[in-house]
């Protein structure tokens, strides 16, 4: 498992844009925003948390298609699969692969990006601890998406479709905890509306993508 | 009836002629239930203290609504069926039933907007109920794209269906997910078995007719789709037995 973990995360780092590609996007997002809806600082600070938010799960979102799909054009998905290791540990690996590539650095660069946004002082901590719950549960669900689009020939658009209703509760969650971070209102209820969504996610999703997996390389 | 006889309906020979037994039926009723709850309602029920005649138009909204759910309710019942015990009818029911459902949720945001304008002062309002059926509306597309997409039926089955039970738990989070993000505009319900709090009798009447109306042209319609689908089916069958030789 270690070894899958260690070869997933070598690939993307060398096969370029794993890791800066996701970053990237989401600064471009932070860039536009105050192009679409003009530079005042107090409108900025006030949409920043939702923004951010949107921002991190739009750069998580396209990166769900690299989790599987080079794998399963060179073949190397049929050779795992007959690996003794369950196909359920399979995906929670790529999953997990997936989060440490996209949803860390963002996290990591979540902060900077605040600053940019003109971020009120007090929405930082509730902003990260919110990013860092609420993104793995991001990429545990587009791994699932991703196991069912696997197969397909112009699977990108469909994706999307699949997995951005699926992220609804997440974001809602995730943006509220941060907005009521800004305001300085009790962050404990989403906190722990977040946390169980990405506990539950991560405990019962994987057999989910494992089974579409499955069918996928029937 | 016992559950044996009912699976003798997984035989799609069976499930065509049984269909096309009840199908007339079922068409004449629901076209019958349907212009009867319609006229009764738009033409002989008296007009709202309060909403003058826009009140009439709970007799597409409800009915359309409930369907709407109802619907993806029969897809996931169906789905699991599949999963279970591999009908090919049941996965190519919750198919056929799919792009019904999506249209009853359209059907019922937009009657929806349009009483929501002259009453709320708006068409559209990012309230609890309205935003978990557009989020409805979108798993809707998303099940119909993803059976769209795949070329290999029984593929298609089970990953759509393996979807309609992730999308059916995350539906429901979602639901109660708006509930805690904004504070609703929308009435409480309408119709309930339990509460004394119903809408008047002179609505209520007309009402359930139209949502009956609505209930059998729906299985009409599910019924009619899924004849479609394993006709369908079994012709591309013949052709390939023919290009075959």
């Amino acid at each position: 498992m270690i070894a899958l973990l260690i070869r997933d995360l070598r690939l993307a780092m060398r096969a370029g844009g794993g890791f800066g590609l996701g970053l990237a996007f989401f600064l471009i997002v932070v860039t536009l925003v105050p192009f679409g809806v003009g530079p005042q600082s107090e409108l900025l600070a006030r949409i920043a948390a939702g923004i951010l938010w949107l921002g991190a799960l739009l750069a998580c979102l396209l990166s769900l298609d690299r989790i599987l799909a080079l794998d399963w054009e060179d073949g190397s998905l049929d050779l795992l699969a007959t690996a003794p290791l369950p196909m359920e540990a399979i995906v929670s690996i790529k999953a997990l692969a997936h989060w440490l590539t996209t949803g860390l650095p963002l996290v990591l660069f979540a902060p900077v990006f605040g600053l940019l946004m003109n971020l009120p002082e007090a929405g930082y901590k509730p902003l990260v601890l919110s990013l860092l719950l609420g993104t793995p549960a991001l990429s545990v669900i587009g791994t699932f998406g991703a196991a069912l689009t696997v197969g397909l020939k112009r699977g990108g658009l469909l994706l999307s479709l699949l997995v951005l209703p699926l992220y609804v509760p997440t974001l809602i969650f995730g943006a509220e905890m941060a907005r009521r971070g800004v305001e300085g209102l009790d962050i404990t209820t989403p906190l722990l509306m977040l946390a169980g969504i990405t506990c539950g996610t991560i405990a019962l999703l994987p057999f989910a993508s494992a089974a579409v997996l499955k069918v996928n390389l029937r | 009836m016992n559950l044996n006889t009912l699976w003798a309906y997984a035989n799609p020979k069976k499930f065509i002629q049984a269909t096309d037994r009840v199908l007339p039926v079922i068409s004449i009723l629901a076209v019958l239930s349907l212009v009867v709850g319609l006229v009764w309602g738009f033409f002989f029920t008296p007009e709202d203290y309060r909403q003058g005649s826009t009140v009439k138009i709970i007799y597409l909204h409800v009915p359309s609504a409930l369907m709407a759910i109802n619907a993806w309710l029969m897809m996931l019942v169906t789905s699991l069926v599949w999963i279970v015990r591999r009908h090919h009818v049941s996965a190519l029911a919750a198919r056929a039933a799919a792009p019904v459902g999506a249209v009853m949720t359209l059907i019922a945001l937009a009657t929806g907007a349009i009483w929501g304008q002259p009453m709320w002062g708006t068409w559209w309002a990012w309230d609890p109920r309205l935003t978990s059926f557009l989020i409805l509306f979108l798993f809707y597309l998303g099940y119909i794209a993803l059976w769209e997409a795949i070329e290999d039926d029984d593929t298609a089955a089970d990953l759509t269906s393996i979807l309609c039970l992730v999308g059916s738990v995350f539906a429901l989070l979602s639901r109660y997910a708006v509930n805690f993000w904004n504070q609703g505009l929308h009435q409480g319900a309408s119709l309930s078995l339990d509460k004394e709090e119903n809408v008047a009798d002179v609505f209520y009447y007309p009402l359930l007719v139209c949502i009956a109306g609505f209930v059998l042209l729906f299985i009409a319609l599910v019924f009619l789709r899924t004849q479609t689908e394993i006709r369908a089916r079994r012709m591309r069958a013949l052709l390939a037995r023919e290009r075959m030789g």
